[in-house]
């Protein structure tokens, strides 16, 4: 028998937890000068530090440093006025000096938090550290069928990553979500990305790994008080798969605690295809990863002025901007939390700012765009087309170059070609025929080919206008305003009020 | 051994200056003394004829075109081998690095080659820098001049005993418990401990990173004073590296050379002058009667150049060996995780059909001697969660009370003095099946070690014929006091000095 | 202050796990000879804890320093060739290791 998620509701109380790994967008990496740009030839974005050869010594990014800062600040965390990096040693392939070196009982940012909106509902999200590291080199599997760690015979390593600065983010564990905790769990995310986006310090893609989540479930049975053992969830690498992953992990541990077995504390991988979640490695990893404070490093301690420097030089961050823009914008927050559930609140911002209308923006992002996100399993802010290209079709249609008709196949066309609007528009000839004579005689030889319509019309009739304004648009494939077309029948047919 | 072997570095460079002598001339006349004493004291691991003599013909070309010379211009110089050099091979003493040709270069390395130095090779020493007899070089021992049957000293054993036999006269060691100065007593050559932070470690591969320090090692005290002008300064690639201007060492070792020290207070310090610490550990008693004989009489001299002696006591001092032997094999547990197999050095045991693991393993026990084996399963202990507050930690906090100690003890003496080692040179042989009664020897160098004060070791006596050292302690940054004080006792004591007929 | 330490005597089963997270295949040998060496050294070293220590900071650094930063600048890396040259196996210009899993995994 399969449980349903009602049934997990019912007896048992979700609390979900998050890691977020995030590489940062600096020129350079942690410790080196070797640039961080993604898809390299292998192995030539490498130095003796970032190889780890002997002799080699880590120097700080202050980059990074400030960079992190940034975003404590914007999680409401404190700023640790001193604090250390750690050795944290462990073997690895893909980690040349066979330690990492990160904070660990000393994060550069503590105790902060971040509000989520579901549904119009708040959620605090606890955020229990914020802290740097440096990103490991890349294996790839060589041999057995599917060129996986498992059977495979050898593997190849890249350095190119390796030392490429590493936030980790990790929250506090959040209880009182129940049914929506996996909605709350990708909420959480989706907020934490845009915070990342707006302060510009990390291209956060998801699909390149510059975002990426570590997810821990538990359950507890409903009013125990006692929280229960909890699973890590790795390689869970978009928005979606954050919350197929809690929802998974919730009804698999509700089967096992059904069952009267327990819960595993263990790591466990998401599968993209499946769905679900499988068990990591079944041998028993070593974890003493003898952690001591990084002698080659000197302490990190912000000045507070510096602290405060930052903090006055950080952007509108979403919340506050959303908060404006529903206020600038005078939307209803019935609508907020449609364009917020559609993820398009900053869309349509943006798109105001360029020049657009509310109504316009609001009903161009919430219908025909989300339509083809939709369809393209994407979010509505990576479907391709930018604000600024959304302003100008309004502008264009109001301006009457283009109907609502070609502005779709304007938008279609930015998808094909990446092209922007104004491009699309002069490739494809993209224009309403506004040119009046030619409406004319299009509507009298549709007048001509249909006289039983016509006559329709001009006993007053004027709902039997549409098979002729049908006619004309057909003639001119789609490039008439229809508007225009049905007043030149009707001035022609008498039959108009 | 020619007239150009046994000048000093100061008196070599000022001949090639004056174009008394080409600096081919004296490379080559070293690169002959390595090959004719070489086997039997077997200093070197790698010798760099080429490039020591395209450095020496670069250095006089320079001065044919006109062009200024730095002061060391054209002086030849060993390198000890746990220093990276780019293109010359590399190993530390160990297996596990042989055949590697560093593809960059330490701070320290392009330092003295932008100074116009002439690397001869590079030296012997124990392996990763852990003892302090030059016998646990994967590439076997090296020799004491004086008597070819001892130790010389370690791990820079390679560097001292090449100044002692005259291969070089300058040499450059690391020090991170002793391994500068205890190598310069038992050979009757000067070394120095900069403090902490004073010389870049980029580049040196690293025994123990929060101890490791390079400095100047030289037969004369102002040798080694211009050689750590040469090496020292702030480097932007070591962070803990000091970002002020290097002590003025040289100004302060000609000043002492005019062996007057009226006005400085010497501190003897109690713990470190015979007491009965080294019988304390059960590895092999006390300090020798003759170091002790030396050490009176060094005293004595320093007295009679004017210095005010005092005597102060550290009592931390006797917690230094136990703090030592944790924080060490810790951090190098740590630093020698690299050597795994994957990017470079030695790969045992890839039959394909072995994990990655397994081969990992395999490579590491076959490359790494014993007693690098020891200390990183010591380290791998000491760092484990549940021991980590009571071992590494308490010994973080044994080098505050350390440090503490030296700040009272500076507060009533300008410098401080001890026996550099408790002992003189031993048998090869004689001590390498006890790790502990060989941990003993680094007793008197430990607490300037942990505490990150600089420090140097001067030829003081004779004890059997063999040499004793003269350590000389100041305060992080004083460097110079080291110096003056030294070169001061150097003047009054020139006899101590490695005879120029060693191994003719 | 840390309880004061009594050293543990070091079982040969401890000697070879420190040795397996340590990456070392020692020998029998040398388990019996390490596990005896080792007793002998924790017990010198186990005096750190006689030091009534517990208000004492702990040293790291010698010459205390805090905040040392280097500009967010590219340098160049290391030609290609240069950091394969010393790997043991290269592959496709990566460098090549024996399977990263054990069979029992």
């Amino acid at each position: 028998m399969t449980l349903t998620y009602e049934d997990v509701l019912g007896r048992y109380e979700p609390v979900f937890g998050l890691e977020t790994h995030v590489e940062l967008g600096t020129e350079s990496k942690m410790f080196c000068g070797c640039s961080t740009r993604f898809g390299a030839e292998p192995n030539t974005q490498t130095c003796p530090v970032c190889l780890g050869l002997p002799g080699a010594m880590p120097a700080v990014n202050a980059r990074a440093v400030e960079d992190t800062i940034k975003i404590g600040l914007a999680l409401n965390c404190s700023i640790a006025p001193w604090c250390r990096f750690a050795r944290k040693n462990y073997f690895y392939p893909d980690m040349p000096k066979n330690f990492q070196t990160s904070q660990y009982d000393e994060p550069l940012c503590v105790d902060g938090y971040l509000d989520v909106d579901v549904d119009g509902q708040n959620y605090r999200v606890g955020i229990e550290r914020v802290h740097m590291e440096e990103d490991t080199g890349k294996n790839t599997h060589v041999g057995g069928a599917t060129g996986r760690i498992h059977g495979a015979e050898y593997s190849l390593v890249d350095y190119n990553r390796a030392g490429i600065p590493l936030i980790e983010i990790v929250t506090r564990p959040v209880p009182g979500t129940g049914a929506r905790a996996p909605e709350v769990a990708r909420a959480y995310v989706t907020a934490l990305r845009d915070i990342l986006r707006t302060l510009g310090v990390s291209d956060v893609r998801m699909e390149q790994g510059s975002l990426r989540c570590d997810v821990n479930t538990s359950l507890s049975p409903v009013g125990s008080g006692a929280w229960g053992t909890r699973t890590e969830t790795k390689n869970v690498n978009s928005l979606r798969s954050v919350e197929r992953a809690v929802r998974s992990e919730m009804l698999r541990q509700a089967e096992l605690l059904d069952a009267g077995e327990r819960v595993r504390q263990e790591t466990r991988h998401f599968s993209e295809v499946s769905g679900d979640t499988r068990p990591g490695r079944s041998k028993e990893e070593a974890t003493d990863y003898r952690y001591f404070p990084e002698p080659d490093l000197v302490p990190v301690a912000p000045d507070p002025a510096w602290v405060e420097q930052i903090r006055a030089a950080l952007p509108e961050l979403p919340a506050a901007r959303r908060a404006r823009l529903r206020e600038s914008l005078g939307v209803s927050a019935e609508d907020m939390v449609q364009m917020s559930n559609a993820g398009v609140v900053d869309l349509v911002g943006e798109t105001v700012e360029a020049g657009a209308p509310v109504d316009e923006a609001r009903n161009w992002w919430l219908g025909y765009l989300t339509q083809k996100a939709n369809e393209r399993e994407v979010d509505a802010a990576d479907l391709g087309v930018a604000p600024g290209d959304v302003a100008r079709l309004v502008a264009l249609v109001a301006d009457g170059t283009l109907s609502v008709a070609l502005a779709r196949q304007a938008v279609d066309a930015v998808l094909e070609t990446g092209h922007d609007v104004d491009a699309v528009v002069a490739e494809r000839g993209l224009r309403k025929v506004s040119d009046t004579s030619a409406l004319e005689r299009a509507a009298d030889e549709a007048i001509a080919a249909d006289p039983d319509a016509a006559d329709k019309v001009r006993g007053g009739k004027a709902a039997a206008v549409g098979a002729l304004v049908g006619a004309v648009m057909k003639a001119t494939r789609g490039q008439a305003d229809a508007a225009a077309v049905k007043q030149i029948l009707l001035d022609k047919l008498g039959g108009g009020v | 051994m020619t007239e150009l072997t046994a000048l000093t570095a100061a008196g070599t460079a000022a001949s090639i200056a004056a174009g008394d002598v080409s600096a081919v001339e004296v490379a080559q006349a070293h690169l002959d003394r390595i090959e004719a004493v070489d086997g039997r004291v077997h200093a070197f691991l790698h010798i760099d004829a080429e490039g020591a003599l395209r450095a020496a013909r670069d250095v006089d070309a320079r001065r044919a075109a006109g062009q200024a010379l730095g002061p060391l211009a054209g002086v030849p110089l060993a390198m000890k081998d746990v220093v990276v050099t780019q293109g010359l091979p590399t190993t530390a003493g160990s297996k596990i690095l042989e055949g590697w040709l560093p593809p960059y270069d330490a701070t320290i390395s392009a330092r003295v080659k932008a100074a116009g130095l002439v690397m001869l090779g590079k030296t012997n020493m124990d392996e990763f820098a852990m003892g302090s007899s030059t016998e646990n070089s994967a590439y076997g021992p090296t020799h004491n001049p004086w008597d070819l049957s001892k130790i010389p000293g370690g791990s820079g054993g390679g560097s001292a005993a090449a100044l002692a036999a005259y291969e070089a006269p300058l040499a450059i060691g690391t020090d991170t418990g002793g391994s500068i100065r205890q190598p310069a007593a038992v050979t009757g050559t000067v070394g120095a401990k900069p403090t902490y932070g004073g010389v870049s470690r980029y580049g040196l591969i690293a025994l123990a990173s929060s101890l490791d320090q390079a400095g100047p090692c030289a037969r004369t005290v102002l040798d080694a004073a211009l050689l750590h002008e040469v090496i020292g300064g702030h480097d932007p690639c070591d962070s803990t590296s000091i970002a002020q201007p290097v002590p003025p060492v040289v100004a302060a070792a000609r000043r002492g050379a005019n062996g007057d020290l009226k006005g400085v207070r010497v501190g003897v310090v109690r713990e470190l002058a015979g007491g009965g610490d080294a019988a304390a550990y059960g590895g092999g008693g006390g300090y020798q009667a003759g170091v002790l004989a030396s050490f009176d009489a060094a005293v004595h001299t320093l007295r009679e150049l004017g210095a005010e002696v005092v005597e102060v006591g550290c009592p931390h001092f006797e917690y230094a060996l136990a703090a030592y032997y944790l924080i060490l094999p810790s951090e190098c547990s740590s630093n020698l995780a690299r050597f795994d197999s994957v990017r470079y050095g030695m790969r045992v045991g890839d039959d394909g059909t072995r994990s990655l693991e397994e081969v990992m393993s395999l490579t590491r026990e076959a490359g790494f001697g014993p007693e690098v084996k020891r200390r990183i399963i010591i380290g791998t202990y000491a760092l484990s969660s549940g021991y980590y507050d009571a071992y590494y930690g308490q010994a973080q906090k044994v080098r505050t009370l350390i440090a503490r100690d030296f700040a009272a003890a500076f507060e009533r003496a300008d410098v401080l003095v001890s026996p550099t080692s408790p002992f003189v040179a031993f048998g090869i042989g004689e001590r390498i099946e006890d790790p502990m009664a060989m941990y003993v020897n680094d007793l008197c160098t430990l607490p300037a070690s942990l505490a990150g004060t600089p420090a140097i070791s001067v030829p003081c006596g004779l004890s059997d014929g063999l040499p004793v050292g003269l350590q000389v302690m100041a305060p992080a940054l004083a460097d110079d006091r080291c110096y003056r004080v030294a070169a001061a006792f150097e003047a009054a004591t020139e006899q101590f000095r490695p005879p120029a007929g060693v191994l003719a | 202050m840390p309880d004061p330490i009594v050293p543990p005597r070091i079982s040969r089963a401890e000697v070879a796990h420190l040795a397996h997270l340590a990456r070392l295949a020692v020998t029998d040998d040398e388990l019996d000879l390490f596990a005896r060496q080792l007793d002998i050294i924790l017990t010198s070293v186990a005096r750190v804890a006689d030091v009534a220590a517990a208000d004492i900071p702990p040293t790291s650094h010698a010459v205390a320093m805090t905040n040392v930063f280097r500009p967010d600048r590219t340098r160049p890396s290391l030609p290609r060739e240069a950091v394969l040259a010393g790997a043991p196996a290269v592959e496709d210009d990566k460098f090549r290791v024996p399977r990263i899993l054990s069979d029992e995994a």
